[in-house]
């Protein structure tokens, strides 16, 4: 590991500020994902600044109902909230599927979110990688790809997002609070947080040198059948090849609202409203599943390995469909 | 970077490079050598300690940042004679063979269990709202993160189900 300058912050905003200056800066949270990368040199910051002890950690109610989880939050506290347990089902339950026990009751709210991809051409500094070292290639694209996308994926990069809990969050329509160096705060929708990689794979996020991340906002709960499906080369302790996460409403037979996120299928959480709109107003019907799979799935595209994510997909969501829609689990 | 911490009950002053993690504080400082070091990476829980009472992976985290923490290792549950319930556990049901995932399966389980009855839910419990049973299939999920080479895990299983009253 590189030495590197340590520092501890007393506030958000002087977090912030003290990042907003300082050269090759990074926060440490949980430091699951941090250290890890750091001791194989992939990330080598000249000053990482210790936010562990901000008082980010708390779950609050907002006004409209809705829930605010601090930056800090661990995601094991997350997911054994009562709030969370009870209205945000698909969110505990994208929590519990990640990672184990001991990694979820250090990896935190802010940290889960900005975590970098599993891609292992990334993560092996012989290799070249777009992400790591711009412009030096991407050895995924005719190399193991198995892992990788096959949505919004671009000839430059092709890693994947791996977080389980923003794939819910995201079909919660849940929105990040940010503080910047220069004493403002800002709401992003989670949506608008990641970039695609296009030809600038290492830009991974709309955050600004010094952004801080300082909480997550879900609006009020929705209530329907939430879903979430991890599918994986192992049961437990293992990231996601496709994942769902599903909040569905029925009315009198028919679909009235339906939320869907997906995993695993591209360099961010992916939502696509289309399919939302197609299936709202619908009877199910295994017809239904297939012809929402085709709008997802318009302009999926295989590198080799990852060929199967694309009947993976398409099967993952019908069974969850089918079990949102009163079938089994 | 000087730092001040509670080891086993024992404050310890130490000064360290900001690089040290905290299980090479314990091995390599403290002369721990009880917590182990499997992958250095988060994949395989040997180096699992408590902090504060929670079970942490201490390969993943900078020693510097636990200023005033309260760190458990194998060392700290029980000694010679004096063995804690899941320690006693694993030596009645043979729940090792080479023994090296072992001090991170014994403090992994112990905080495990008080997670349990604090209901945490876990990926298999059917419903997030009720009390947890510890059933195998809860046992071997929250014990996904200790991994053993030599496959003891129907052993540890038994250990973990005895101490935590599973199989009534
Ligand atoms: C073996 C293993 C298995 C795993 N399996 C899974 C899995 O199945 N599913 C899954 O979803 N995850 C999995 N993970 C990843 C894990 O969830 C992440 O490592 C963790 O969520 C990161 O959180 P952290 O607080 O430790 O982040 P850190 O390591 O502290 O930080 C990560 C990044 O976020 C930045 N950051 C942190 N907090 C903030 C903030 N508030 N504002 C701005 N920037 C910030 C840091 O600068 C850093 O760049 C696994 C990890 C390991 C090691
Ligand atoms: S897919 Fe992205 S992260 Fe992986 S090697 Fe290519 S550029 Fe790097
Ligand atoms: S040594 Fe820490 S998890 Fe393997
Ligand atoms: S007893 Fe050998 S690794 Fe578990």
């Amino acid at each position: 590991m590189k030495a590197f300058d340590y520092q501890r912050a007393d506030s958000a905003q002087a977090a912030a500020a003290m990042a907003a200056n300082a050269q090759g800066v990074r926060f440490i949270a949980g430091g699951t994902n941090l250290l890890d990368l750091m001791k194989l040199e992939i990330e080598r910051p000249e000053t990482v600044i210790d936010i562990s002890r901000l008082p980010l950690d708390a779950i609050e109610d907002t006004e409209d109902g809705g829930l605010r989880i601090g930056a800090l939050v661990t995601n094991s506290d997350l997911a054994a909230d009562a709030r969370v347990r009870r209205d945000y089902e698909v969110l505990a339950r994208a929590l519990l599927s990640g990672a184990s026990g001991q990694l979820r009751n250090k990896a935190t709210t802010g940290g889960n979110l900005l975590q970098r991809t599993r891609c292992f051409y990334f993560y092996n500094r012989a290799m070249p990688c777009n992400k790591r070292e711009p412009g030096s290639g991407c050895a995924a694209l005719e190399g193991r790809n198995r892992i990788h996308a096959i949505l919004g994926g671009s000839e430059h990069c092709i890693a994947t997002h791996p977080s389980d809990m923003a794939v819910a969050m995201m079909a919660l329509g849940a929105s990040v609070e940010i503080q910047s160096p220069d004493g403002k705060t800002k709401t992003l929708a989670l949506s608008e947080l990641y970039r695609l990689p296009g030809d600038t794979p290492h830009l991974e996020t709309e955050l600004e040198q010094g952004d801080l991340i300082t909480g997550v906002v879900l609006p009020a709960p929705v209530g329907g059948r939430q879903i979430y499906r991890k599918v994986r080369d192992r049961a437990s302790y293992a990231f996601a090849l496709v994942s769902v996460a599903a909040v569905i409403g029925l009315e009198d037979g028919k679909i009235g609202s339906a939320q869907l996120a997906f995993g695993g299928l591209a360099p961010m959480p992916w939502r696509n409203s289309d399919l939302e709109d197609a299936l709202i107003g619908q009877t199910p019907s295994p017809e239904l599943w297939g012809r929402a799979a085709d709008i997802l799935l318009a302009d999926a595209k295989g590198h080799g390995e990852n060929d199967f994510k694309i009947a993976l997909a398409r099967r993952t969501l019908a069974h969850v469909l089918d079990a949102a829609c009163g079938g089994e689990k | 970077m000087h730092l001040t911490l509670t080891v086993n009950g024992t404050e310890h002053a130490l000064d360290l490079d900001p690089r040290t993690s905290l299980l090479d504080m314990l091995r390599d400082h403290l002369d721990l050598t009880g917590s182990k070091k499997g992958c250095d990476h988060g994949q395989c829980g040997a180096c699992t300690v408590l902090l504060n009472g929670r079970r942490i992976n201490s390969c993943l985290s900078l020693a510097v940042m636990h200023e005033g923490d309260e760190i458990t290792t194998i060392e700290g549950l029980g000694e010679e004679g004096k063995l804690s319930p899941l320690q006693a556990a694993f030596v009645a049901h043979d729940g090792y063979q080479c023994g090296y995932c072992t001090p991170g399966q014994i403090c992994s389980a112990t905080a495990m269990l008080g997670e349990v009855e604090a209901g945490w839910p876990s990926h298999v419990s059917d419903n997030l709202e009720d009390q947890p049973q510890l059933t195998d299939a809860e046992i071997s999920e929250r014990m996904s993160g200790n991994l053993c080479r030599c496959s003891a895990y129907p052993n540890i299983v038994d250990a973990i189900s005895e101490v935590g009253g599973g199989r009534k």
